[in-house]
């Protein structure tokens, strides 16, 4: 069988984003958005993380009974966590405590368990640890845009460097605090589903009920 | 006991395990259409997050916090960086004991939540339980509390949010906000609505 690496990689980013069409890993998605840093890290946790337990799955695919494959996935990814966690707690100390809980929580996120199950466990390593790469960077993408718009409208800055002055420090900038807020990135992430998917309709989810039109009576004169 | 007491209403309320720290999204998302099935999840949550949680608790102060295997003469010894395989696995194996039990002696309530509790082994909220109760540090008593009190809490956060689904059904929404979209915004408005609670002091 062949496959198209690039597609392999650059499908899940827009075409099939795992957070807003998948509906997975949205957890963090939230959680972590308030700062520009924070996201950044998260981001590169959570692809080395999928990309290197896709391709660590796929190895053993052909010898684990399906019986007991979710308790195997488990032990992967949660070793791989492990070794991430430490990684930056080792050299991003204070990153780390801005993440709490979050980097040990990638275990339980639901894009890593998702792709071994749906990917990993029916191709080789190659294409799966593309796949895991592409889903992480799908990931990225949205959470770097949610994190931009909530650190540069709610603080004026970017990685912590001022972008925009500040009223407080006598420039013209009023940062809006609702963005620092947790609830608004539920608001960004609904606004860009929308925005993507009214740029690709075919995303659009059949709603249950049509309200129904009735005809006009026609009135006479 | 009014600390317990506390600890409690915090959990509910004033930390909501999915309004407040987003934790269990996923099935929060998915499993909110009605509300049966939602408060059926919410009860697995519940009595899964208050075994859960004070097992971790006495593992973790017994085995892996540092120089917690000094009872056996090994106070050098810290096995934190296993933290997370080991409760990951406890709630795992936990998940697949209360579903042989309840197979076993209570099958009608299994047939009910049978299907959920698969899934909770992956829910977020169960682990993000665990790693708070590390993080904070919590001696057994308030484990036990904060394991039924966020669970209640998240249960709480599921049934409300699927009698609003149920209603918004019927609304007129634009198309792109159709389904996932609207439900984000509503999931919004409900966690401003907890904000409201963390003016609370406890």
């Amino acid at each position: 069988m062949a496959y198209e690496h690039k597609k392999i990689i650059f499908d899940p980013i827009v075409d099939n984003n795992p957070v807003i069409l998948q509906v997975l890993g949205i957890c963090s998605a939230l959680a972590v958005t308030s700062k520009l840093s924070t996201t950044i890290t998260m981001c590169i946790a959570l692809t080395v993380v999928t990309a290197f337990s896709n391709a660590a799955i796929s190895l053993v695919r052909n010898h684990t009974p399906s019986s007991i494959r979710i308790i195997v996935q488990m032990t992967i990814i949660s070793s791989l966590v492990i070794v991430t966690d430490q990684f930056i707690k080792a050299y991003a100390f204070t990153i780390s405590k801005d993440l709490s809980v979050f980097v040990g929580l990638i275990i339980t996120n639901c894009i890593v368990m998702g792709r071994a199950e749906a990917y990993a466990m029916k191709h080789p390593p190659l294409p799966s640890f593309l796949d895991g790469l592409g889903n992480g960077l799908g990931y990225s993408a949205l959470l770097m845009v949610v994190g931009v718009i909530r650190e540069l409208l709610g603080s004026g800055s970017l990685f912590g460097y001022p972008i925009l002055p500040l009223d407080r420090d006598g420039g013209w900038y009023v940062p809006n605090g609702l963005l620092l807020l947790p609830p608004s990135a539920f608001f960004l992430i609904g606004m860009i589903i929308w925005v993507v998917r009214s740029w690709k309709p075919a995303q659009v989810e059949e709603p249950e009920y049509r309200i129904y039109h009735a005809p006009r009576p026609e009135v006479a004169s | 006991m009014i600390d317990l007491v506390n600890l409690f209403i915090k959990a509910v309320f004033v930390e909501n395990l999915a309004l407040t720290f987003f934790l269990g999204m996923c099935t929060f998302l998915a499993v909110s259409k009605k509300i049966s099935t939602a408060l059926g999840l919410g009860i697995a949550v519940v009595v899964v997050q208050s075994l859960t949680i004070p097992i971790n608790n006495l593992i973790y102060r017994f085995l892996i916090r540092d120089g917690a295997l000094s009872w056996a003469g090994l106070s050098e010894m810290s096995l934190d960086f296993l933290g997370l395989i080991t409760y990951i696995s406890v709630i795992a194996a936990v998940v697949q004991v209360l579903e042989m039990f309840l197979d076993r002696y209570v099958p009608s309530l299994y047939n009910s939540l049978g299907i959920f509790l698969p899934l909770i082994t992956v829910n977020c909220a169960i682990l993000g339980g665990c790693l708070f109760m590390v993080e904070r540090d919590y001696t057994f008593s308030e484990s036990v509390t904060y394991g039924v009190g966020s669970g209640a809490g998240w249960a709480l956060a599921i049934v409300a949010m699927a009698g609003v689904r149920e209603k918004l059904k019927y609304s007129d929404i634009p198309e792109g906000l159709q389904g996932l979209g609207v439900t984000f915004i509503t999931a919004g408005l409900m966690a401003l609505g907890f904000m409201a609670f963390s003016g609370i002091q406890l």
